[in-house]
């Protein structure tokens, strides 16, 4: 066990390499789709804010589909 | 290929795309974490150092990959004026960075004990380095804009004359004299490899390219979802 920790000496350089990796994939991934989630709430919240506002314009004959 | 660049129906292939590249990504990576560490061999020069090579080569390869995904992002955004070429070259940018990041530092935490130095100025390690200032000079020019179909533009002309930087990326250790090794996978002659250390290596270069679907698929339903939210505020100002 203590023996593939050292990695023959090179624990430090092997282990930096694949933790770094790890943290900076996974730092990536989850502020992506944290992102998403923010995203799609202030997205849900507006469209509720928004709609009930094109109904009472609906008497304009020209009511713009955007 | 019109037929792609509908959001609408983007979303519905990228929700089915999705599990399946989230469900790689954990096989892959356990699959290649695992023969990494305990199937590989420790390398009759290098010793147990060279377990380095199985992060550093995928991060190295994503890191071009993803440029080249975002340069022919940005040829069909100033060409056909597609609204997702823009938005999959907006999302691929901090991935590819993180990539290019990754394959700097894993690099120099290899080079140390190997060569003796964090870093040289030789043309493989100083290409490389370009490649992360072009895509932050990406991601600053999308962010410098306040329209839209400017940034895209500007930043498009940026990607499209930095993919230069690829071919010299490739070929720099075959032109110049580098520290650098070689290629020893994409050759003409073929793998140079030992299939102990070619398989890792393969199947984690798929677990990060499978990762990076993942990531550019949510990052993608984001600008979109970004893009529907710039256009309700818009309605709401104007209806106010």
């Amino acid at each position: 066990m203590q023996e593939f920790f050292s990695m023959g000496g090179y624990g430090t350089y092997v282990w930096s390499s694949y933790g770094l990796t790890a943290f900076v994939m996974l730092v990536l991934l989850v502020s992506s789709i944290r992102s998403l989630k923010s995203t799609e709430a202030t997205f849900e919240r507006l469209k509720q804010a928004v709609t009930p506002k094109e109904n009472q314009k609906t008497e304009a004959p020209n009511g713009d589909e955007a | 290929m019109h037929r792609f660049a509908n959001p609408t129906r983007f979303l519905r292939i990228a929700a089915v795309v999705q599990p399946w590249a989230m469900g790689l990504t954990v096989i892959l990576f356990g699959a290649g974490l695992y023969m990494s560490f305990f199937t590989s061999p420790p390398d009759y020069q290098q010793g147990e150092s060279v377990r380095i090579m199985y992060v550093h080569v995928p991060a190295a390869w994503m890191g071009m990959f993803c440029y080249a995904a975002m340069a022919i992002a940005s040829a069909v955004s100033l060409i056909w004026k597609h609204p997702l070429s823009d938005v999959a070259g907006r999302a691929t940018a901090p991935v590819g960075a993180a990539f290019t990041f990754l394959s700097l530092v894993t690099g120099s935490l290899w080079g140390k004990p190997m060569w003796g130095t964090w870093w040289v100025w030789d043309a493989r390690l100083t290409s490389m380095l370009i490649l992360l200032f072009l895509y932050m000079g990406y991601m600053a020019l999308q962010g410098a804009f306040d329209d839209r179909a400017r940034a895209a533009k500007a930043s498009a002309i940026l990607a499209l004359v930095g993919a230069v930087n690829l071919p010299i990326i490739k070929f720099s250790v075959t032109w110049w004299n580098s520290l650098h090794q070689g290629s020893s996978v994409i050759t003409m002659e073929g793998p140079k490899m030992a299939s102990s250390m070619l398989w890792p290596l393969l199947i984690m270069a798929f677990a990060f390219k499978a990762y990076y679907v993942w990531v550019l698929l949510v990052r993608m339903r984001q600008e979109i979802t970004a893009n529907k939210v710039r256009i309700l505020r818009l309605k709401q100002v104007n209806g106010a």
